[in-house]
């Protein structure tokens, strides 16, 4: 088995070093493909690990691989290392797997942009804090890649920085996700104070130590930060600004990657979940909360990305209703299977884009299909995997989720499966209303002359994730123990803290045929409402186009209140107290010199009486301190 | 019989030390104003000769033999800038010089 | 603590030295209240040399050869006669009006306040508060009458640094004085007249041609403003 975990985070890092300094004399496009070749890399050597891994026995798929020790401070042994096990290696896997793709497409779609070398030098330094973040071996240096994948987040939102409304979004990404970090932190106090050691695989052995208050308060606050880089309920709303970045970025980080970097942190953390059973109640009920609120705002909004970008708020909740019932393995298998159609969901979406020359609103396109058949053949394979259509992957995968549901709480059940009637329903308005229809923008003047389709550059990855996003089901089939690949690899790592569920195979297929119903149901429904007009106002509530209202309540609550704070504090504690104390000190010293400067009256004999009677004070002093 | 005790120095010293004050601070001309220092700087001197006596301590009379040093320095500058005013304004007294003021 | 200063009266004390101190101490209460109360300065440095050599005579009286001697001559001898040369330089061998001081507060308090120096300071020193430390810290004061070897030792040992220290203070002062006194040197611009001015004004005071005291040491400097003020 091949030890060398610390070349895949070395790989993108030293592109990033290379780009950073001479990223402008290698210029377009070379820079684009150098930087994909280090992603590609890091995937070839993942690859190799798990090569390696598979010859291993069960048991012994697992290593940590230390470097060396970052901060040594009395009981604090912080250490730079790896921990490689089936879990961070899936991750690994489809983390480079996918970077990989999205840089190849990256090239293509950012090819006419000035920051050419500048968006890939982000990208690389993303990767490489993304790889620190799935596989260190201690939560300090998970934080380094958790905190450097925010910040790529940040640059790459605010990548057209010149826009007002790019370099908002980042800076509301940046301060939500604060949000969130504050609970890390905190999480990781806890656990060092009641435990003494920040190292994972040590913190999961000793477990055992931890009060049931304590662990509670340790998953609580991880999962804090897990919706605040996850986009959940209640700091979900800086995902559909942050789609002011680049397309690629979208597809990349918002999508495929970096938010899902909360699910695996649950995962990864799970045997403290199984210790915090009430924590996986909540996580569990905000999952599915998050899922069908972003459910319902995706089917009501008019940006081709925002529309996508809620649907990655409602799986990402998907994916926490698993964790919360407790089917880590179903977590994992729907966050690499949404990897995949989310990522073609973008990537389709960012083709569209190019074609019509940067134009969003999905109100003004229509009739595309002639124009771009590839991007609508992969928009396609995107939508219905995503549906749930069978037998492509999100079939397997939500239907994993939803078949533990059921057996953990019917509620929950029932809301994960109305939530999917609306995926389906959204993701098909969206494909109806922009590949369907009137060419709009031929009226509305969008762009002179016809769309054109991508050039191959961009096409190649839709192919590719096309597939992928069709077969993704292969990796954990429910028929045979002998299929479940996913479950029987992840096995070492969540198997003895996973929840069974209690659903028989008779049950299993019941459900199955219930989620395709569902979904031929949602995709009908837009059918029916879509295919031909796009314009439906009474199907879009305002109340669901402005997201339920919660930027504006957060804005009355904390931006208002905190305006009004700064102000009182400006105008009162500020322009008062503080202002009044220095102005105080200053009119108070003024007062007083113009009293004193009587005393300095230029004659040198008055000064000389001074001196004497600091003469006579001091031996008076003297006298009575003599006693006398 | 033994020698004058250094009480009676000692109150000779501070009653010459109580003269050149209040020589200082009453007299105008500035060279006068000079001396009275000089007799203070003795009274203080004279003190420091009877403590060296009466302590038996030769660290006394070391300390006068630097004020001697320091006065003539002092002396030596203090009488360049009289010099130095009287060469702007004739008939300068200590009271005529106090542009100086608050 | 001291036990304070018990005044043997004089009377008990030997004659010869109980006369000394008290002529000697006759002279230097005379000499300095002459130098407060005369009304020419000429008169004040006269009474000041008589002050002087009274206070010498106590040295002496005390076991401090070398100090009288240096009181002698370089007190009584270089500055006074220094003090002289500048009354005589400058003019000012004048009387001055002592009848009424400008400065109406000025003379009862300075009465007041050097008597309650006075006074402190005696009640200080007869009720014993000093505290004097410990005798012979430094080396015991020499048994004959005229040793100065003592003196020296302990200067150029124990007090090294300080003299070191006092020597360049001498320096600093000499160069201090001659900066101060010198007439500014006008340039060859400023020609005959410069020159001229320059001179008056070193003897006559002429506030206009010195507007600088002399403390500048860049007669460049000096020369340009000057010719920037009086164009000739």
């Amino acid at each position: 088995m091949l030890h060398a975990a610390y070349l895949m985070p070395l790989f993108p890092l030293a592109g990033f070093a290379v780009l950073a300094v001479f990223g402008r004399k290698i210029g377009n496009p070379l820079a684009g493909w150098l930087a994909t070749g280090t992603v590609t890399a890091s995937f070839a050597i993942a690859l190799v690990t798990l090569a390696g891994m598979i010859g291993e026995p069960a048991s012994h798929r697992s290593f940590v691989e230390t470097l060396f020790t970052w901060i040594p401070v009395s009981a604090l042994h912080v250490q730079v290392g790896f921990l490689i096990d089936p879990l961070s290696l899936v991750m690994v896997l489809f983390v480079t797997g996918v970077s990989a793709v999205i840089h190849w497409y990256s090239i293509g779609y950012m090819a006419h942009d000035e920051g050419y070398a500048r968006f890939f030098v982000y990208l690389n330094l993303f990767v490489a804090s993304m790889l620190i973040l799935v596989m260190a071996s201690n939560l300090v240096f998970t934080f380094v890649g958790w905190e450097g994948v925010g910040l790529c987040s940040y640059f790459l939102i605010a990548f057209w920085y010149d826009r007002p409304a790019a370099a908002s979004a980042g800076k509301k990404a940046f301060i939500m996700n604060r949000v969130g970090d504050a609970g890390f932190l905190l999480a990781m106090f806890v656990l060092f104070n009641a435990l003494h050691t920040l190292s994972i695989p040590a913190i999961l052995a000793h477990l055992g130590d931890l009060s049931t208050g304590t662990a509670t308060a340790a998953a609580l606050l991880l999962f804090l930060a897990a919706t605040g880089k996850s986009a959940q309920i209640p700091l979900f709303t800086w995902l559909p600004d942050a789609m002011e970045g680049p397309t690629p970025v979208s597809a990349l980080i918002h999508a495929a990657t970096m938010v899902t970097a909360g699910v695996y942190l649950m995962v990864r953390m799970s045997p403290l979940l199984h210790r915090a059973t009430d924590v996986s109640e909540v996580i569990a009920i905000v999952g599915v909360a998050t899922a069908l609120v972003a459910a319902t705002i995706a089917s009501t909004q008019n940006d081709i990305k925002k529309v996508i970008a809620y649907s990655t708020v409602s799986q990402i909740g998907y994916m926490f209703l698993a964790v919360g019932v407790g089917a880590y393995t179903a977590a994992i298998f729907l966050m690499v299977a949404h990897a995949f159609y989310k990522s073609l969901l973008f990537l389709s979406a960012g083709s569209v884009i190019h074609g019509l020359h940067d134009e969003q609103d999905i109100k003004k396109m229509g009739g595309l299909r002639k124009f771009m058949p590839w991007t609508f053949a992969a928009f396609m394979a995107g939508w219905l995997a995503i549906a749930g259509v069978p037998p492509l992957s999100a079939f397997w995968a939500k239907g994993a989720v939803l078949v533990h549901a059921f057996s953990y709480d019917i509620g929950l059940w029932i809301v994960g499966a109305i939530t999917a009637v609306f995926t389906a329903y959204y993701m098909g308005r969206e494909f109806y209303i922009v590949f369907y229809g009137d060419e709009r923008w031929r009226r509305l003047e969008v762009i002179k002359g016809d769309p054109h389709e991508s050039p191959w550059v961009m096409r190649g990855p839709l192919v590719i994730l096309s597939v992928l996003a069709a077969i993704g089901g292969l990796l954990d089939l429910p028929f045979h123990p002998h299929l479940d690949f996913l479950s029987s690899w992840l096995a070492p790592v969540v198997g003895s803290v996973s929840r069974h569920s209690s659903v028989g195979v008779g049950g299993e297929w019941a459900l199955a045929i219930t989620d395709s119903v569902l979904a031929v149901i949602g995709v009908t429904l837009a059918w029916r409402l879509w295919r031909v007009t796009a314009d439906a106002r009474h199907l879009e509530p305002a109340f669901l186009q402005r997201a339920w209202l919660v930027d504006e309540t957060y804005d009355k609550i904390f931006a208002r209140g905190g305006e009004a704070l700064a102000g009182f504090l400006a105008n009162v504690v500020e322009a008062k107290i503080i202002d009044g104390a220095v102005n105080g000190t200053a009119s108070g010293l003024r007062w007083m010199g113009s009293g004193l400067r009587r005393i300095q009256t230029g004659y040198v004999r008055n000064y000389a009486i001074g001196i004497v009677l600091g003469l006579v004070a001091i031996l008076a002093w003297m006298l009575v301190r003599a006693g006398v | 019989m033994t020698d004058v005790s250094g009480a009676w120095y000692l109150s000779l010293a501070a009653a010459l030390f109580g003269i050149g004050a209040f020589g200082l601070l009453v007299r105008r001309n500035v060279l006068v104003m000079f001396m009275c220092v000089e007799l203070m700087l003795n009274a203080a001197n004279l003190t420091f000769v009877t403590f060296a006596r009466m302590l038996n301590d030769i660290a006394g009379q070391a300390v006068v033999f630097f004020v001697l040093v320091v006065a003539a320095a002092e002396v030596v500058v203090g009488l360049a800038i009289i010099v130095a005013i009287f060469r702007r304004r004739r008939e300068a007294t200590a009271d005529d010089l106090h542009i100086l003021r608050g | 603590m001291h036990p304070g200063l018990v005044p043997v009266p004089l009377l008990a004390t030997s004659l010869p030295d109980a006369i000394t101190f008290a002529v000697s101490a006759v002279i230097v209460i005379a000499g300095a209240i002459g130098v407060v109360v005369a009304r020419n300065p000429v008169h004040s440095a006269l009474m000041l040399v008589m002050t002087l050599f009274g206070v010498a005579v106590l040295f002496v009286e005390q076991r401090a050869d070398f100090l009288a001697a240096v009181q002698v001559i370089v007190y009584a001898g270089a500055i006074v006669v220094l003090f002289l040369f500048v009354i005589m330089l400058l003019g000012v061998d004048r009387r001055e009006a002592v009848s009424a001081d400008p400065l109406p507060w000025q003379r009862p308090l300075a009465l007041v306040l050097s008597f309650c120096a006075l006074g402190s300071v005696l009640a200080l020193g007869f009720s014993g508060a000093w505290s004097t430390g410990a005798a012979s810290v430094t080396g015991a004061l020499p048994h004959r009458a005229g040793d100065t070897a003592a003196l020296g030792k302990v200067v150029f040992t124990t007090y090294l640094l300080p003299f070191e220290v006092t020597a360049a203070l001498l320096v600093i002062a000499v160069v201090a004085a001659v900066l101060l006194v010198r007439v500014p040197q006008l340039r060859e611009q400023g020609g005959q007249a410069g020159a001229e001015r320059g001179g008056a004004a070193g003897l006559e005071g002429d506030p206009e041609a010195v507007s600088d005291p002399g403390v500048d040491g860049d007669p460049q400097g000096l020369g340009e403003r000057d010719r920037e003020v009086v164009p000739s």
